[in-house]
């Protein structure tokens, strides 16, 4: 019953990107229902954009500068600080974070770097201005404000990757190899790990390339507006009441798919030439300065950190604030006014987005025990190829291929809705449910499988007797992320809903355009809160239930 | 034929080579030991025997037990019993589910529950039932596995090396009650082991296994 799993998960993952392709590129030529046949009119009318330039630059820049970022304070924390306490510190502050959605930073970061932003209230306290100051921080036109928010948001997620990926390389005894040999520490770490350790996260690696350059609600909040990115232009294009834009921006995903694919080039060469460097500093025993590195590795680690927690403060702040002018540091009073107002209509939406969430979320867990268990029982073992596969959806930006699945039923007739959306989340959460429980289920030791065979339980029993409830930690963990990859989908809920299906995601972002702070904190808490919840159930209900087994303690 | 184990011809190959090879047959009530070097495919011919091989592996030759022939039987449907070096209690249920995990069906709750306490105090535990597994020491929890075993009435056992992480003094008495036990409930039983200590205990005939690699 499980064998035809595995393959049935293949075409989850693969179906929905290859069926959504094809139905951004038909229309892009014209084909179907939008137009009347194949003809080049909707390139030239993206060519026509007055903004495509601009926006294929910030794509680009926004892209480039937060993956490089990201990549590069991953790579100096590690270097400098893997293995030590101030590491295992800045590991547990930066953990939670993953699961902090990216609109909900964005909306939070704005608040606090905007020019009437905190940062800016402290030197505007210090010199009595009365004003902010006259500065386009925010949305600026090369989207640094975006990169830097990007930045923050990716650290924690390649962070985790590479903590994941540490242990099958043995780095402590070749660091200690590389420096007993007279490297420094850091320049020891990037030369006698980092190769290796990238070579395993480069994956995920290019999810953040690709989101950096192609997300559309951070950019949408903290992306330049005249014009946005060339991602938010073809939502909106995509969400406008005049159906034939669609192949407009059908064609615009085209193009955006091709600078997609123009910047993994460009990634690709620079792999090279940094593999390149590194052989050269190995032969040249050339020195890094040491404790500059060091200090800048931790200061940049926890300035990361630090832009997350404000932003979630600037926004639970903002919730309960009454008046709050600049350039005060804090509110005059806290008020639950906000809350009264906004909550009861957050509320309703907190439901529909976690029944949501709770069904992708359901159904990808099935997916991943039935191909795991598949894999235990028949021996259908998951090539490299196979883990390709489970990042197909990450990689293959979604502004590229969800056009296409919102413009096919209506092709075919359907209607978008919920049930399509519940389908479109599958598409995202499953790979993260599949890549959390993938780790712990292949650890679980298969001599507890024998010896319950031995005792004659089969394989049903085993699994669901032995194996679950053994792993029930590691279960519900991957169920707590799988919700969380839920509330923070913004896209798929927007295209595939038709914008009738309200989540906190979408919400969240069209409030950003409003500018009404106190209504953006209710929003903005409200997803994190919803994000962050399952995994405060997820530490506490194995805790409970097991309060008495001291084997079922997480190491 | 008799009510022992026999492994006829066994030969288990991987990519067409020879990984392990045996032929031995073992009385009900004695213990055979297997003894040879790393990489001789010790764990392999237990697998094989439990039925459990990885896919990939294949086998000819016949494994018997009670003349009965095991091949295309599920581990589950085989009754025998192994045991690890390490207990390998279930870590999420208290001593006496361990023990209840393995019991034949039949007989009410009560019965059952009989059962696992008579066990309980067979081997010293009494009142251990609700205990926390990851509390016992290490003789307790190898006396429990052990029990575990045979309360699931196996019609063979198998030992994978199950003394070498007991320190010196634990290991001959727990050696003692797990051989002594095998052969009063009258199970043909197959140590594998290192150590000629073991298999001195063990008293029955040993089989040296040649490396194959």
């Amino acid at each position: 019953m499980l064998r035809p799993l595995p393959l049935l998960t293949a075409l989850v993952l693969v179906g929905p990107v290859l069926a959504g392709l094809l139905g951004t590129l038909l229309p892009a030529f014209g084909i179907g229902p939008l137009r009347d046949g194949f003809s080049l009119d909707p390139f030239r009318e993206a060519f026509s954009w007055p903004g495509l330039a601009r926006a294929a630059t910030v794509s680009l820049l926004s892209g480039m500068i937060s993956t490089l970022g990201a990549l590069a304070i991953v790579a100096l924390v590690l270097a400098a600080w893997h293995g030590t306490r101030a590491f295992a510190w800045l590991e547990r502050l930066l953990s939670p974070l993953l699961a902090v959605p990216h609109a909900a930073t964005a909306l939070g970061l704005a608040f606090v770097i905007a020019p009437s932003g905190w940062i800016a209230r402290l030197p505007a306290q210090a010199l009595g201005w009365d004003r902010p100051p006259d500065l386009l921080i925010l949305q600026d036109p090369l989207g640094l404000s975006l990169a830097l928010g990007l930045i923050a948001k990716e650290v924690p997620f390649l962070l985790l990757m590479a903590l994941a990926a540490l242990p099958q390389l043995s780095a402590k005894p070749r660091l200690a190899v590389a420096r007993s040999l007279g490297r420094g520490r850091v320049v020891g770490w990037l030369l006698a790990v980092f190769p290796d350790l990238y070579s395993r996260i480069r994956l995920p690696v290019m999810v953040v390339l690709v989101y950096g350059m192609t997300n559309v609600d951070m950019a949408a909040i903290l992306g330049p507006s005249t014009p946005p990115t060339l991602s938010v232009q073809i939502a909106r294009w995509m969400m406008d009441p005049d159906l034939a834009l669609r192949a407009t921006a059908a064609a615009a995903a085209v193009i955006q798919l091709a600078l997609v694919l123009f910047a993994l080039a460009v990634w690709l060469a620079f792999e090279r030439l940094t593999s390149l460097l590194g052989k050269r500093m190995v032969w040249s025993a050339a020195r890094l300065p040491e404790r500059s590195l060091r200090v800048a590795g931790l200061a940049l680690g926890a300035a990361s950190a630090v832009a997350v927690f404000s932003s979630i403060a600037a926004l639970a702040i903002w919730s309960v604030a009454a008046r709050w002018s600049f350039p005060d540091l804090a509110p005059e009073a806290v008020t639950l006014r906000s809350w009264m107002r906004f909550g009861p209509a957050m509320a309703d939406t907190a439901l529909t987005t976690a029944f949501i969430a709770l069904s992708a979320t359901f159904i990808s867990l099935i997916f991943t025990i039935g191909c795991l268990e598949a894999e235990h029982r028949h021996g259908i073992t998951a090539s490299s190829r196979a883990l390709w596969l489970l990042y197909l959806p990450l990689i293959v930006p979604q502004i590229a291929f969800l056009p296409g699945l919102q413009i096919l039923p209506l092709w075919l007739g359907g209607d978008p809705g919920l049930a399509l959306v519940i389908a479109a989340h599958v598409v995202f959460v499953l790979p993260y449910v599949f890549l959390s429980l993938s780790g712990p289920f292949r650890a679980w030791d298969p001599r507890y499988a024998r010896v319950a065979a031995g005792l004659g339980a089969g394989a049903e029993r085993t699994l669901w007797r032995l194996r679950l409830p053994m792993l029930l930690a590691p279960v519900l963990t991957a169920c707590a992320v799988g919700f969380a990859v839920s509330v923070g989908q913004y896209l798929p809920t927007l295209l595939l809903g038709g914008g009738r299906v309200p989540t906190l995601a979408t919400e969240a972002v069209a409030l950003a355009s409003g500018g009404d702070r106190r209504a953006i904190g209710v929003w903005g808490l409200g997803q994190t809160a919803a994000a962050l919840l399952p995994f405060a159930l997820a530490l506490a209900i194995p805790a409970i239930l097991f309060r008495n087994r001291l084997g079922m303690r997480r190491e | 034929m008799n009510s022992g184990l026999t492994l006829e011809d066994l030969t288990v190959s991987h990519d067409g080579r020879v990984v392990a090879q045996v032929s031995a047959s073992v009385a009900p009530g004695e213990v055979l030991t297997l003894m040879g070097p790393s990489g001789s495919g010790k764990s392999t011919i237990l697998s094989a025997v439990m039925g459990d091989l990885a896919p990939g592996f294949s086998q000819t030759g016949r494994v018997l037990l009670a003349g009965r022939e095991l091949d295309g039987f599920p581990p589950e449907a085989r009754h025998i019993g192994i045991l690890y070096q390490d207990p390998l209690l279930f870590p999420h249920l208290n001593v006496a589910s361990n023990l209840a995990f393995g019991l034949p069906r039949g007989g009410s709750r009560a019965e059952r529950r009989a059962m696992v306490d008579a066990a309980l105090s067979d081997i010293g535990l009494e009142g251990y039932g609700s205990r926390d597994p990851a509390t016992l020491s290490g003789g307790q929890a190898a006396r429990v596995a052990l029990m575990r075993t045979l309360l699931s009435r196996p019609s063979a056992l198998l030992l994978d090396e199950p003394f070498s992480k007991l320190d010196t003094e634990l290991r001959a008495r727990i050696r003692s009650l797990v051989l002594d036990r095998a052969r009063q409930a009258g199970i043909p039983t197959i140590l594998v082991t290192h150590d000629a200590e073991d298999a001195a205990a063990a008293g029955g005939r040993i089989v040296q296994l040649r490396s194959m690699i």
